[in-house]
């Protein structure tokens, strides 16, 4: 059993490493796909040495990684609000919160406010020496019971319809990614190109600064997504319980051991996107960020090939050769 | 009624003839205690020392949040951890911090204070009994904490995964507080919230017993006062939900040590279920640390207004309504981990309608008051600030509420504000405003009212400060539990550690007030608050006696 593992396993090193940071020839992609699916587990830790040597053969070169735009997809200093959404259920969201809730919840908290400073003011002991012996008033009872109760019901209409939106199922055409959380780094695989996980850990902050990219944010190797098709991301955890958010997206989901999350979006504009994990998974929680990187979907298909994968493989034929 | 109240009126003490005054020895009074107030009073010096502790450990939080980076984390690993440390081991230390202040804060600081401290001293007095229905059962209930306390504390001390502690959050959440954290220290948590548990329970089975038992003549149900009212109804969430806690916290002891799969998927377990669990505990917690903060504030706001309570009835039952509700809406905080459309559609909606009666008591609050005629001591100003504090983290609570915008807030510092404006300014608030109304009372002395208002702008100013950025980072996108962070999360960050320095002053002056009251405060009188102030309690002397209600008030 361990001989024949192995010699699977060194024959997958001969072929030109189908693993975790694997840049295989896009000639033998569709054998990659096939031992690739089944090997990643073991692939991913063991392949990221020969990727370099890998990366020489590659008959395609990836195009040159975006640089981030400093407005978009990362935190502002001093900012007050969210960060500008590239997905159309995100500035939905936004649209909630900024033009609904903030309001509703400004103008509540103002209310009572000046309802407190009011009540202060007008029946001080100094000025009202003699309090009433109101306890009672039906009619003013059933107002704030029932005042709230639709105002609540307002809120809950676009709440609901937000919910709907974001659950939507993803169509046919999307691209599946699967997203995997490991104690502490990320595994990105592609199952409909036939890319095999790899993995993605933080930059140190030097490096990434001196790449003009946020400290503590930046990645090695980024999730790299196609602009204007929908995304079906897969999220599962490998150890403990992880949560893949990118606040760009308005997307967080947890990456739970045991189980497979979904979620859909499409992302409208090409840039590049920062996440950080946001479930407490241990030690370096802080420090496994996520970085999306979204390009046209030619450039994404050059990504694709460069990786030895294909774009053109449908979900459905993909399945087949994983099988 | 008045049978069963002679007879364990009469329980307890061997005392063959004793006056109302009679106090036994030093060890008998405090280590064997009986007595309802002096179980009142140690488990407010013990909730004050813990709040010192765990207030202490959120001082090393901020000064490390201060600036991006990390400053001091890996010297104090290296005081608690060996000179040998690692940076991941200081990471580590990071994630102890957090658990050990949420844990002490929610089970050590909150609860002890504002039911095990209050709630023994004022409900038996408020409704005219002599005592607690089980006095002896009260001090083990007491005296429980003390060990939890202590394991929870030497927990820091033994190996608990990557570095010393259990660095799990407060939450314990499996498969991190299982597979993911080697050595005692989760073990010790989990055996220290299990005791704390079995004492609340007690407790709570001790105040539901007094309350529907021990009344006196004519203090019907609907005449008690909210603040009794508020702790019948926390005592029964404190009843249903600490089991479900303690089977969740059983069953990550067993997956820990015997083998057993419950929290784990290889053995055809769900980490889910633990998250379920613990917040069908997790949010009626909430509620039992926040509903006695009600009826003090509502005591506090009527005596002080000298006005009755608006719409009595509408202020119990809006606490039984929240009560109830807090019970079917726990899965909101379990927004992002995959449940389907429908789950997360109806914890929407019955999140947002804890709203309404919430809503009810702000209103009725601010109609007390209307018509009253006020006069602003130290208590009704820490009971307005409440008013407000609470209603800004309310209102960030219906936002949080809606599962799909929750997407981008969950976890994030957004909630960290979120909960400390309902907790640490709702909760904290009306523990102070408590302290204050009810402080001549137990002391027999009065306290500076300059240090008093003092203390509560300073400290006002400074959770403001520490707290409201929190909203703008979190909005941001600042994940919660991170040692470090990004440059741009700097600015709000150096604010609220800021923030912190303020507040600490002020914490800084109640101590001076206390230490000021016992050595030059004025003696109080039996009611120092006027006419406004009609509970039981302004009846007796200041400090009660030993003993009272010997002959049972008549409530008309």
């Amino acid at each position: 059993m361990n001989i024949a593992k192995s010699i699977v396993f060194a024959g997958l090193l001969a072929i030109g490493a189908h693993g975790a940071m694997a840049q295989a020839p896009a000639a033998e992609a569709p054998v990659t796909a096939a031992v690739a699916n089944e090997a990643a587990p073991v692939a991913a830790a063991n392949a990221a040495a020969p990727a370099e040597s890998a990366k020489a053969e590659a008959k395609v070169a990836a195009p040159e990684q975006l640089k981030p735009e400093p407005t978009i997809g990362q935190p502002q200093a001093k900012e007050l609000g969210f960060q500008e959404q590239v997905t159309a259920n995100g500035r939905y969201a936004l649209w909630f919160h900024n033009g609904i809730l903030l309001p509703l919840i400004t103008i509540i908290s103002v209310f009572v406010l000046v309802l407190l400073l009011y009540v202060m003011f007008r029946f001080r002991a100094g000025r009202n020496p003699v309090p009433s012996k109101v306890s009672h008033n039906t009619a003013i009872e059933v107002i704030w019971t029932l005042g709230p109760v639709l105002i609540l019901v307002g809120v809950a209409i676009p709440s609901i319809d937000l919910l709907a939106k974001q659950f939507k199922p993803a169509p046919k055409e999307a691209l599946t990614v699967k997203v995997t959380g490991y104690q502490w780094y990320w595994g990105y695989e592609y199952p409909d190109n036939g890319i095999a996980e790899y993995v993605s850990n933080m930059l140190p902050p030097e490096k990434a600064v001196a790449n003009g990219e946020p400290g503590l944010l930046a990645v090695d190797n980024r999730l790299v997504l196609p602009v204007g098709r929908p995304i079906k991301l897969i999220t599962t955890g490998s150890d403990v319980i992880h949560s893949f958010s990118v606040p760009a997206l308005w997307v967080k989901i947890d990456a739970v051991p045991g189980r497979l999350n979904e979620r859909t979006f499409t992302i409208d504009r090409p840039g590049v996107y920062y996440g950080q994990c946001s479930e407490l998974c241990g030690a370096r929680h802080g420090f496994m960020p996520i970085a999306i990187e979204a390009l046209p979907q030619d450039k994404f298909a050059q990504w694709v090939a460069s990786q030895g994968g294909s774009v053109t493989a449908k979900p459905a034929e993909a399945a087949a050769a994983a099988n | 009624m008045s049978t069963t109240i002679t007879a364990d009126g009469g329980h307890g003490h061997a005392h063959d003839h004793h006056d109302a005054d009679h106090k036994p020895g030093f060890f008998a009074r405090w280590f064997l205690s009986t007595n309802h107030k002096d179980i009142g009073t140690l488990y407010l010096i013990f909730a004050i020392t813990a709040g010192v502790i765990g207030g202490a450990i959120s001082g090393l939080m901020r000064a490390e949040l201060a600036q991006p980076g990390i400053q001091y984390l890996h010297l104090w690993a290296q005081w608690s951890d060996g000179p040998t440390a690692t940076l991941d081991q200081a990471y580590h230390l990071w994630n102890v911090l957090i658990t050990a202040h949420g844990l002490i804060m929610v089970f050590f600081m909150v609860m002890p204070a504002i039911i095990g401290g209050f709630g023994n001293w004022f409900v038996p007095i408020m409704i005219g009994a002599p005592d607690m229905a089980f006095p002896r059962m009260n001090n083990v209930s007491f005296w429980l904490l003390i060990p939890a306390f202590l394991l929870l504390l030497g927990s820091s001390f033994v190996p608990g995964g990557t570095g010393n502690g259990a660095g799990t959050g407060w939450t314990v959440y499996a498969p991190l507080s299982t597979s993911g954290s080697a050595g005692p220290a989760v073990d010790l948590a989990i055996l220290s919230l299990h005791i704390a548990g079995a004492g609340s329970i007690l407790g709570a089975v001790n105040f539901i017993t007094t309350i529907f038992n021990m009344r006196a003549p004519g203090m019907t149900l609907h005449k008690m006062p909210l603040f009794v009212w508020s702790v019948l109804v926390t005592a029964f969430l404190l009843l249903l939900a600490l089991p479900v806690l303690a089977a969740a916290i059983t069953m990550l002891l067993t997956d820990r040590n015997f083998g057993t799969t419950f929290y784990d998927a290889a053995g055809g377990g769900d980490p889910e279920l633990y998250q379920h669990l613990f917040w069908f505990f997790g949010h009626p917690e909430v509620y039992i640390m926040i509903l006695p903060g009600f009826g003090i504030v509502s005591q506090i706001i009527s005596t002080f207004s000298r006005k009755p309570v608006f719409g009595y009835l509408g202020m119990a039952y809006a606490m039984v309504a929240i009560g109830v509700v807090g019970f079917v809406v726990w899965a909101h905080h379990m927004f992002t981990t995959g449940m389907t459309v429908n789950v997360k559609m109806y914890f929407t909606a019955a999140t947002m309608v804890i709203a309404v009666p919430t809503g009810v008591k702000i209103f009725s609050w601010i109609a007390t008051m209307w018509g009253g005629s006020i006069s602003f001591k130290t208590p009704m100003v820490w009971a307005l600030g409440f008013v407000f504090l609470f209603t800004v983290g309310g209102v960030t609570g219906v936002v949080l509420a809606n599962g799909g915008v929750d997407d981008n807030m969950h976890d994030t510092y957004y909630v960290v504000a979120h909960f400390h404006y309902v907790l640490s300014l709702g909760a904290v608030f009306s523990l102070f405003a408590g302290f204050y109304y009810w402080f001549p009372k137990m002391s027999g002395r009065m306290y500076s009212e300059f240090l008093g208002q003092l203390h509560f702008w300073v400290f006002f100013i400074g959770v403001n400060l520490l707290f409201f950025p929190m909203h703008f980072l979190g909005l941001s996108g600042m994940p919660r539990r991170i040692p470090d962070y990004p440059q741009a999360y700097a600015y709000w960050n150096g604010i609220a550690s800021h923030g912190y320095e303020i507040m600490a002053v002020g914490v800084l002056i109640f101590f001076i007030n206390i230490i000021w009251a016992f050595a030059a405060g004025k003696k109080a009188g039996d009611n120092p608050w006027g006419e406004g102030a009609t509970t039981l309690e302004w009846t007796l002397s200041s400090p009660p006696p030993y003993h009272q209600f010997e002959t049972l008030p008549v409530i008309d």
